[in-house]
């Protein structure tokens, strides 16, 4: 089997299939990869076409999933993007070994993660993140009797809290850092600009009617046995206790910008920039959804359509969504200054609290450095098996650190893949 | 069904009927696993992070020692590595449970 396309999607989640679907429909040869057992990106986990009726997204998955599948593109699930190891030529990694995939233009549509930041506590079990416990609820986990507390900042919170309640989970409140005053102001210009972000927003907040959602207010500690079983939240400047099973806490999204950054996209304010086409400053190579800037699904499929119909050769059919990506880049911005962090936040780790958890390093233990470089020569932070994925997004806001190159492989991966001699038809012998 | 089923094709809404029910039916299949030793069963299609946290086990011990467990669900942190039938360094959010498979912690 030949591994030479077209077009190859990293990631498939709303972006990743909208631009692979396009572009498969108007007759290129299009593969869609991603690390993932199934499709659907983080929004769309756990829906398949015969329960998507149950779920808020469900009916616009459908939609696209049946789109893709008729499409004739072909698609990779269980595939780990490790590296460019020559120009236009991606290795990727399973559990069956690894191979490379040859591309004319590459769409990179790998998402976002979720912020974290360390407080005393965060490192225990049973604590994670707000997009953390959905997805682990969507993959099994049992959240009936659960007491929960949802914090951190962003409009995961509501959702996730409305997610959880729905599977019988006991939400013993919602922790907003946010102001009012930017609430308010975001939802009025929600209000007008996308009504029906409103509407959902307000589905979410009936289905947690009886929970109290506080704003100004975040979480200062995590107390537990082995595992978290008390949480000390700061509530409008005011401290108390409250018992729970479960902590979920994120702060926001940063996109995963690991391939693009290896690859060489010019990257501006933590976000990829890209032209009209979705083209980043790498020629034939396309970035979309939240690499571009955090805003959501409908976001996504717009920007996944462009780059579609612009990896298809048609950019009259690229330029005619021009309108409504305008829209939603607006609703970018517009979640960027609502869910802006406040400088107190940074006041949550004490000196012995864990920051990068691969390598224990204690906020006491970088507070001294000038910088990734330095923290990594002195500490090892940032070394670990995350290779900074997840204190990278709290150094940058604790210490205003600049993001740490990105080097390949991009994932730890076997010693074979590396070391892979790969034949002419993109097969690995070892 | 009579002999002649076997042979006729089925139209998209009585496909996707038969996936539906299939679909119903996994649900209450039970995949039986070990966790540390310890017998578990859980639902078909559930992931083994979710596994774990229901058996309340920790994934894997940091450089510290300290007790680590699932936290991002999405193939980000490493928090959530197991030893899955001897291998070790499985992601265990990105791995679904199956019929005798041996996790261990760490």
């Amino acid at each position: 089997m030949s591994a030479r396309f077209d077009v190859v999607v990293v990631g498939a989640g709303p972006g990743g299939i909208a631009a692979a679907a396009v572009a498969a429909e108007a007759g290129k040869r299009v593969c869609l990869l991603d690390a993932n057992p199934a499709s659907g990106g983080q929004i769309w986990r756990g829906i398949s076409a015969q329960n998507a009726k149950s779920y808020p997204h469900g009916a616009k998955f459908a939609a696209w999933k049946s789109r893709l599948d008729a499409s004739g593109c072909e698609i990779w699930p269980g595939w780990q993007a490790v590296d460019l190891v020559a120009l236009r030529r991606l290795r990727v990694e399973s559990e069956a070994g690894s191979r490379d995939v040859e591309f004319e233009q590459l769409i990179l549509a790998t998402g976002a993660r979720e912020r974290f930041l360390p407080f005393p506590g965060w490192t225990m079990p049973g604590v994670m993140g707000v997009g953390g416990a959905q997805a682990l609820v969507k993959s099994g986990l049992d959240p009936r009797g659960k007491r929960v507390i949802v914090a951190g900042t962003g409009p995961l919170l509501l959702a996730v809290a409305a997610g959880l309640a729905s599977a019988g989970a006991k939400i013993e409140g919602i922790f907003e850092q946010a102001p009012l005053a930017r609430l308010a102001r975001f939802g009025m210009f929600t209000m007008f600009a996308q009504p029906g972000k409103v509407m959902e927003g307000t589905r979410y907040r009936l289905r947690t009617f009886a929970v109290p959602y506080h704003l100004n207010s975040w979480v200062r500690q995590a107390q537990g046995n082995g595992r978290v079983e008390r949480v000390w939240v700061s509530i409008d400047g005011k401290e108390s206790a409250i018992d729970c099973d479960w902590l979920a806490c994120g702060f926001h999204l940063v996109p995963n910008l690991e391939l693009p950054r290896l690859l060489g996209c010019n990257i501006r304010a933590g976000c990829v920039t890209v032209d009209d086409m979705q083209q980043s400053s790498v020629p034939g190579v396309a970035c979309v959804g939240e690499l571009t800037g955090i805003g959501g699904l409908e976001k996504a499929l717009i920007e996944g359509e462009i780059a579609g119909w612009a990896a298809a050769g048609n950019p009259t059919r690229a330029m005619a969504l021009n309108g409504q990506r305008r829209k939603q880049r607006e609703f970018a911005l517009q979640l960027d200054r609502t869910f802006d962090l406040r400088a107190g936040l940074r006041r949550l780790p004490m000196a012995p609290t864990v920051v990068c958890r691969c390598e224990d390093v204690t906020h006491n233990a970088l507070a001294g450095c000038a910088g990734w470089r330095e923290a990594k020569l002195h500490t090892r932070c940032g070394m670990g098996a995350c290779q900074g994925r997840i204190c990278g997004g709290a150094t940058e806001f604790l210490y205003g650190w600049g993001p740490a190159d990105s080097r390949p492989p991009v994932y730890p991966v076997r010693v074979s893949t590396l070391a892979a001699e790969i034949d002419a038809a993109g097969i690995a012998s070892r | 069904m009579t002999k002649s089923d076997y042979h006729r094709c089925y139209t998209r809404d009585e496909s996707a009927g038969m996936a539906a029910k299939l679909e119903e039916t996994l649900a209450h299949v039970q995949v039986s696993l070990t966790v540390n030793g310890k017998e578990m069963q859980v639902a078909a299609g559930t992931s083994v992070a979710a596994a774990m946290m229901m058996a309340s086990e920790p994934c894997r011990f940091s450089v510290e020692g300290e007790a680590r467990a699932s936290l991002c669900g999405m193939g980000i942190c490493m928090e959530c590595r197991v030893t899955v039938n001897g291998v070790p360094h499985r992601r265990s959010c990105q791995l679904i449970c199956a019929a005798g498979m041996e996790v261990v912690s760490g």
